[in-house]
């Protein structure tokens, strides 16, 4: 049976892990590499390292860490930030990535997946969606959060789905880096109704809060950053409790 | 001039880097070509994967590789597309594969898993191969249980994870991407204890 995958997130910005609430007030944690090492070791299913500047100040993700990265961690490695091409898509998985993410691009020229699912196979391709509950509609938001469309949260998942894209990564603003626990309404829909993975990210405070994401959603994977960069979580005893609770994680690596 | 240990076949596809990577992880520098010669001397190939299974066809056939591979007598490990490819036909793109093993390459439903199957899944392996107890998937087609099936993975239904004949050996999971099993798996293959 499949495992439900636990998925530690660096946000880098300048060579640095950050970590900000609801994508704002960032706080320095820590050194990229070394961190995505301690997070293999500790039993981590993937590493997705996200350059969270890179579409604001159109800057390509630093290849020089993906490099650097890949070369030192055993688990898959998925990588975004400002990717708008399929030609930049290669760069990163000739890099060492595995799975390359999209997220602005992918809106303001949605034949994008389309373009890398057809060139680099739906398996490497991660469509990343940031929405926001306003007027209690799931709306989507776009450049690092800071831009709002005219996409509601569902149709979006369901075009991104249909264009191609492997996988989804929904990161609910209301929830992120609030400690409070998943988004688990949404959530809950995208996976019961949508037929590629679904990997949640926002919310993530205790080790409970996974577990409740599990047990209520049919979620592929729980994303998330703070949570372990603070040592407040360490991987390996989320894993032992989620095991203990008769949720099917690895347990070895 | 010194000889090639280990090839790994470049098709112009997939993640060429990450096997390189976990090689180099468990001390061996593998070459990358698309060198027909330097494929043929080498003590071990890999033929890795990932992305689209025509597309990789068409390539295989541009490098004139598609006539030699399957006649390599060296060990030859195929991952995951590599797999497929060394089968005989792949719904995929509707492309004839290489035909090491006499199966067909068959497309998950979407109406009854979700696909991708990506992510951990464990391996049950035959014979103590000591296949990765737990490897990464990511894949939408697969190979049924047949003759040459050497480990098995349940995804709704059971599926061949791990294929063998002869020289050649399929696995659909990425060992290079499968935590300190999954090295320890390629080392293995490397050096002659599978």
């Amino acid at each position: 049976m499949i495992c439900r995958r636990i998925i530690p997130c660096l946000d880098i910005k300048n060579g640095k892990t950050v970590k900000g609430v609801s994508f704002q007030n960032l706080v320095d944690l820590g050194e990229p590499v070394e961190m995505a090492k301690k997070y293999s070791h500790e039993g981590a299913d993937e590493l997705v390292i996200l350059d969270i500047t890179a579409t604001l100040e159109e800057r390509e993700v630093f290849l020089d860490m993906v490099e650097h990265i890949g070369r030192q961690i055993n688990i898959p490695l998925c990588v975004g930030g400002g990717i708008s091409s399929v030609d930049h898509a290669i760069k990163i998985l000739r890099a060492g990535a595995d799975k390359i993410v999209v997220n602005s691009a992918a809106i303001l020229n949605p034949n994008l997946i389309n373009q890398l699912s057809e060139t680099l196979g739906k398996q490497c391709v991660v469509v990343a969606i940031d929405a926001e509950l306003i007027n209690e509609q799931w709306v989507v938001k776009a450049k690092s959060a800071t831009y709002t469309t005219n996409l509601q949260l569902f149709e979006w998942a369901f075009e991104v789905q249909k264009r191609g894209a492997g996988e989804i990564l929904f990161t609910s603003i209301d929830h992120d880096g609030t400690n409070n626990g998943y988004a688990l309404a949404p959530l809950s829909f995208l996976a019961e109704n949508l037929s590629i993975p679904i990997i949640a990210s926002g919310g993530a405070g205790s080790m409970l809060h996974f577990d409740e994401l599990f047990r209520n959603t049919k979620v592929s994977g729980a994303l998330a950053a703070g949570v372990f960069h603070r040592n407040q979580i360490r991987i390996s005893e989320l894993k032992a409790l989620l095991f203990q609770n008769q949720i099917n994680v690895r347990l070895k690596n | 001039m010194n000889k090639c240990k280990v090839a790994i076949v470049d098709y112009g596809a997939g993640n060429l880097r990450s096997v390189e990577n976990a090689l180099m992880r468990i001390g061996v520098q593998p070459v990358i070509t698309n060198d027909k010669n330097t494929i043929l001397s080498a003590e071990k190939v890999i033929i890795p994967g990932v992305g689209h299974a025509a597309n990789a066809v068409t390539a295989l056939h541009r490098t004139d590789l598609f006539t030699v591979l399957h006649k390599l007598t060296q060990p030859v490990l195929g991952i995951c597309l590599g797999m497929q490819l060394m089968c005989k036909f792949l719904h995929e793109g509707a492309v004839d594969g290489l035909s090491v093993f006499p199966v067909e390459v068959l497309p998950f439903d979407s109406k009854k898993q979700i696909v991708p199957h990506m992510g951990w899944n464990s391996i049950k392996s035959f014979n103590n191969l000591m296949l990765p107890e737990y490897g990464y998937f990511v894949h939408s087609y697969y190979v049924p249980e047949c003759e040459f099936t050497i480990g098995r993975t349940e995804y709704e239904f059971t599926f061949s994870s791990a294929i063998r004949k002869d020289n050649f050996i399929g696995v659909q999971f990425h060992p290079e991407k499968s935590g300190i099993q999954g090295e320890n798996f390629l080392y293995r293959f490397i050096y002659d204890q599978l």
